[in-house]
């Protein structure tokens, strides 16, 4: 007989560790804004009070990245820029997440110039594409999701050290 | 009497027991992969330039020191100013001449303090 079977109905819950920490790392998503163009005005809507990204534990904003879980790039980074953003997220604690904002981020977008770096996914390891030009916030609260739907089926997190 | 005050002893017993069981958490179970670019300063991706503890014009503190001086004088002049109708309007001018011993105070540390600045100004840079 299993324990979950043996508590069964007397006022107990069992539950995995794994299940608990990634119940607390899903719920609690601080996101590290890196504001790179427009998009950066929708992402200050989707923390608003509007869209309320707080809903999803998420409505703190941290501009340090010591303290942030998730990176959302929003907007074109050019090559120059590219090398300060690799180095914030470098300076993230693990475990940690992004979200490329926009089509810019994604692909470099309408910007194909020799400036532009075509796609955060040169120099970040991209967990979600938001597509758009700008996304809606609808659409990054829908990233921020995906992302919790992620953590929430992660395993063994933790020996993962 | 002073069983009164035990919730708040309860309360600052749970802070600080939450706090380290917080912080023994994170230390437990938390990834820690530090890289020599992870202990690194933050300076918003630059470079970081110079050294974080520089040295400060002995000024500042002065106007520091000011603010506490008027700081201590809003405490002993607004429970004056509530009270005013009982006290009478004897204390009025107790309270007046307080506030210009102050003044005069204030008047000394400007002047002293536009000295200061001039004199310090090459060493802020």
């Amino acid at each position: 007989m299993s324990l979950d079977k043996a508590v069964e109905n007397t006022g107990y819950l069992t539950t995995s560790l794994d299940f608990l920490t990634n119940w607390a790392r899903a719920n609690a998503m601080w996101p590290m804004p890196m504001g790179l163009a427009c998009c950066a005005i929708e992402m200050m809507a989707f923390a608003g009070p509007k869209y309320d990204a707080s809903r999803f534990g998420s409505e703190v904003m941290r501009f340090s990245p010591r303290q942030s879980d998730v990176m959302i790039v929003a907007g074109w980074c050019t090559y120059k820029m590219s090398h300060a953003i690799r180095r914030i997220w470098d300076q993230m604690p693990d475990p940690k997440w992004c979200i490329a904002m926009g089509a810019c981020a994604s692909t470099g977008g309408m910007h194909r110039c020799y400036g532009v770096v075509q796609g955060v996914d040169n120099f970040l390891p991209v967990d979600v594409y938001v597509s758009g030009c700008p996304p809606r916030p609808d659409a990054l609260l829908n990233a921020l999701m995906q992302i919790q739907d992620k953590v929430k089926n992660e395993h063994s997190t933790v020996y993962d050290r | 009497m002073l069983e009164a005050y035990l919730p708040i002893l309860v309360l600052f017993g749970v802070a600080i027991v939450l706090a380290i069981v917080f912080v023994v958490l994170s230390r437990v179970m938390g990834p820690h992969r530090p890289s020599a670019t992870k202990l690194r300063p933050y300076e918003s991706g630059m470079d970081p330039i110079g050294d974080a503890k520089e040295r400060y014009s002995i000024s500042f503190y002065m106007v520091a020191m000011e603010f506490i001086v008027f700081d201590l004088e809003i405490i002993f002049i607004y429970p004056w100013a509530v009270r005013y109708k009982e006290l009478g309007f004897g204390t009025f001018f107790a309270v007046m001449i307080f506030i210009t011993i102050l003044t005069l105070g204030l008047i000394y540390t400007l002047k002293k303090e536009s000295k200061n600045f001039e004199i310090s100004k090459p060493n802020i840079q």
